[in-house]
């Protein structure tokens, strides 16, 4: 009876193809949506994760996320090493730092997409005219100033800085150089526009990018930019510095506190969590595992934002119109193959292989629509992988199967109540 | 005083006529209602009625006078609300429906006036439709759909969609389908309601000819007095009642059920 139920359905291939799509529709935006969801989310705690080694973040009691610094005084460092179980124990500066530059690029029109476009076109802005093709392109002189997210480092252990296989050109070492900092490579992008060097190869940027000194100013200081690093998105998307903690300290504007955390590392044989709890205690402190930290990073985020209930409304959205689509198609499909359905039970067929042959009809659209969807999802992410849109997938999949299989028996059950209800009788109703 | 003979006794169901026909179907007291209350429509009153193997038995009447409904309750797709349907000994109006259904896949093929045909099969797979539901494997069920295609003149269209075929071929398509899997009793729904007059006849020539057989009875449900003729027996129909029947082969010493 399978070969039947198959056959039937690819039979009619406008509705075949109509609920495939309302399914592929409805995996696709929830996918999209939910990658970006969680891409968004993950990119809110990207500073916790990248810091690798210190298993512990001590910060004042009321900091409430990453980007909640409420400095510390700098005693506070000492307190927490002498906490039992803390092994080591190193500062850390968080901070919003206004770097400043001069730079040159060719003269063209501002950076547009589609959407500044048509924005453009509603405000009446047309685009400036792009010099004409073979024309000598003129350069401009560009002063930018640019918030960026500065780190400081400890001086002598580095902790927290980026892992080796993620600095890209320089080393760990080069920031012992005076005034030197490292770059995160998409905040190039912003430091200096238009110059393509967020997307230029590892090889294009040891040869050009370092050919001239590239200097910064903060706080009325001098930076060097001495190498290039990895660095996650932040959901800010600012450009990531990092220096050492006492260069940090020259580049904002002087504060009696200045301490923004503390990264500490428990003792082999202590557990993390007891390690905070104990720090917690003895100093007064807020203390968390990076793991902590980051869920409640991400938890903010949620609460206190309106960006889970935009997504979440957009996925709930694709699943309403997914079902919608392919529940009305699917229900059609079945009332018009009714008598037919009719004529197989007259002659004999039972209820259960009608019923396997409408979830078998539900399991063949529901896997083509799950599969192209998120074929068009993950093709979509992969696109978008250099880009600005964060996009996180993995775990999504599953979610996404569950909907669609939601869908799907959703859908096969108002055919499947019609099927076992119908009259064989029906067939001789001319 | 001259004995009085005996009465020669009446006819026992199920035992052979003199020309070896066997009474196939067997229906008494047959009652069928629709709607409650005040909306109650009787579809059938206190039907009687024999059909006979090797025979094809018609049963005519105006519209609405039961006919299909009657045929329906044989077929076991409808439930009566009194009276006894048996089909070969077997009484189809008691069986559970799982029952029913079984015996309905083994015994009875079906020729609707609409056809039926699955319009995403091609011929062969829509007449092996029933050797499908009795648990044959695809190709060998259409391997034996296409013998029988070919045997009613139709071996050329085994590939052929329904929407390909005219009328009359999509009728073969759906006698070959009634008799793939050589069912004891074929019912047949207004088979040439839906057809012009010349291949209405043809379909008729064709159910006698390949449908008749000794071990095997044809009813056929139809208001088409241009076919009465293909009929061996005619039950006539009238506001839920079998009014006459007409029997061309056993017209004398029959008993009021069309039974000699």
């Amino acid at each position: 009876m399978y070969w039947i139920a198959l056959k039937m359905l690819v039979g009619d291939r406008a509705k075949f193809l109509g609920i495939v799509t309302g399914l592929t529709f409805a995996a696709l935006l929830i996918i999209q949506q939910g990658s970006i969801f969680c891409g968004l989310m993950l990119r809110t705690a990207a500073q916790i994760t990248d810091i690798t080694g210190a298993d512990l973040w001590v910060m004042d009691p009321n900091v409430a996320f990453i980007d909640d610094v409420k400095p510390m005084l700098e005693s506070n460092l000492y307190r927490v090493r002498g906490v039992e179980g803390v092994e080591w124990a190193v500062p850390l500066y968080k901070g919003m730092a206004r770097a400043k530059l001069t730079t040159y690029r060719f003269r063209s029109g501002p950076r547009s997409n589609v959407f500044t476009s048509v924005l453009d076109w509603f405000s009446g802005q047309a685009e400036p005219a792009r010099p004409p093709a073979g024309s000598t392109p003129s350069v401009e002189r560009v002063d930018i100033i640019e918030q960026v997210i500065l780190l400081g480092l400890d001086d002598s252990s580095m902790v927290g800085a980026p892992p080796p296989a993620r600095i890209l050109v320089g080393s760990l070492a080069d920031l012992r150089k005076p005034d030197s900092i490292i770059v995160d490579r998409v905040g190039l992008r912003k430091l200096y526009p238009g110059q393509g060097w967020e997307s230029a190869s590892i090889e294009k940027l040891k040869a050009e990018f370092f050919r001239e000194t590239r200097e910064l100013e903060m706080n009325d200081r001098r930076a060097i930019i001495v190498g290039i690093c990895e660095a996650t998105r932040t959901f800010q998307s600012n450009p990531v510095v990092y220096t050492t903690y006492s260069r940090a300290k020259q580049y904002v504007p002087r504060e009696r506190k200045i301490l923004s955390f503390v990264l500490a590392k428990a003792e082999a044989d202590q557990s993390a969590i007891e390690v905070a709890e104990r720090i917690q205690g003895a100093t007064g402190l807020g203390a968390k595992t990076s793991e902590q930290f980051m869920w409640m990073t991400i938890k903010y985020f949620l609460l206190y934002t309106g960006i889970p209930i935009n997504f979440l409304t957009t996925v709930l959205l694709g699943f309403i119109v997914g079902t919608a689509i392919a529940g009305q198609t699917f229900y059609n499909f079945t009332i018009e193959n009714i008598k037919q359905f009719g004529a197989l039970k007259a002659m004999g067929a039972t209820n259960l292989s009608i019923i396997s042959m409408v979830l078998l009809q539900a399991a063949v659209v529901g896997v083509l629509g799950y599969g192209i969807g998120t074929g068009l999802g993950a093709l979509f992410g992969w696109s978008s992988r250099n880009g600005e849109l964060a996009f996180f997938t993995p775990w999504l999949l599953p979610v996404t199967g569950v909907a669609i299989i939601l869908i799907c028996v959703l859908a096969s059950l108002i055919s499947i109540q019609r099927v076992v209800r119908l009259e064989p009788a029906i067939v001789f109703r001319g | 005083m001259p004995e009085i003979p005996e009465a020669p006794p009446r006819h026992s169901a199920f035992a052979p006529r003199s020309d070896g026909s066997k009474v196939a179907v067997r229906i008494r007291g047959l009652c069928k209602y629709f709607g409650v209350g005040d909306q109650r429509v009787v579809a059938l009153k206190e039907v009687d009625l024999d059909i006979f193997t090797a025979e094809m038995t018609l049963i005519v009447g105006p519209s609405g006078c039961g006919k299909t409904t009657l045929l329906s309750v044989v077929a076991g797709i409808l439930n009566p609300d009194a009276g006894v349907v048996e089909i070969f000994g077997s009484e189809v109006s008691s069986m559970r429906d799982r029952q029913k259904t079984r015996f309905r896949a083994r015994n009875i093929g079906f020729v609707f006036q609409q056809y039926n045909l699955l319009p995403a099969l091609t011929a062969a797979e829509n007449a092996a439709i029933p050797l499908v539901i009795a648990g044959w494997r695809k190709n060998p069920a259409v391997g034996r759909a296409k013998e029988i295609l070919a045997s009613l003149g139709m071996g050329k269209k085994v590939d052929s969609l329904p929407s390909q075929l005219s009328g009359g071929q999509q009728q073969r398509v759906a006698i070959a389908r009634a008799l793939s899997h050589d069912p004891k009793l074929l019912v047949c729904d207004e088979p040439t309601a839906a057809l012009d007059h010349e291949t209405g006849l043809t379909v008729m020539e064709l159910l006698r000819d390949v449908a008749v057989k000794p071990d095997r009875a044809v009813a056929v449900v139809t208001h088409d007095n241009r076919v009465f003729h293909f009929g061996d027996r005619i039950a006539h129909m009238d506001d839920g009642k079998v009014i006459e029947i007409e029997d061309k082969q056993h017209d004398s010493g029959q008993d009021e059920y069309g039974a000699r």
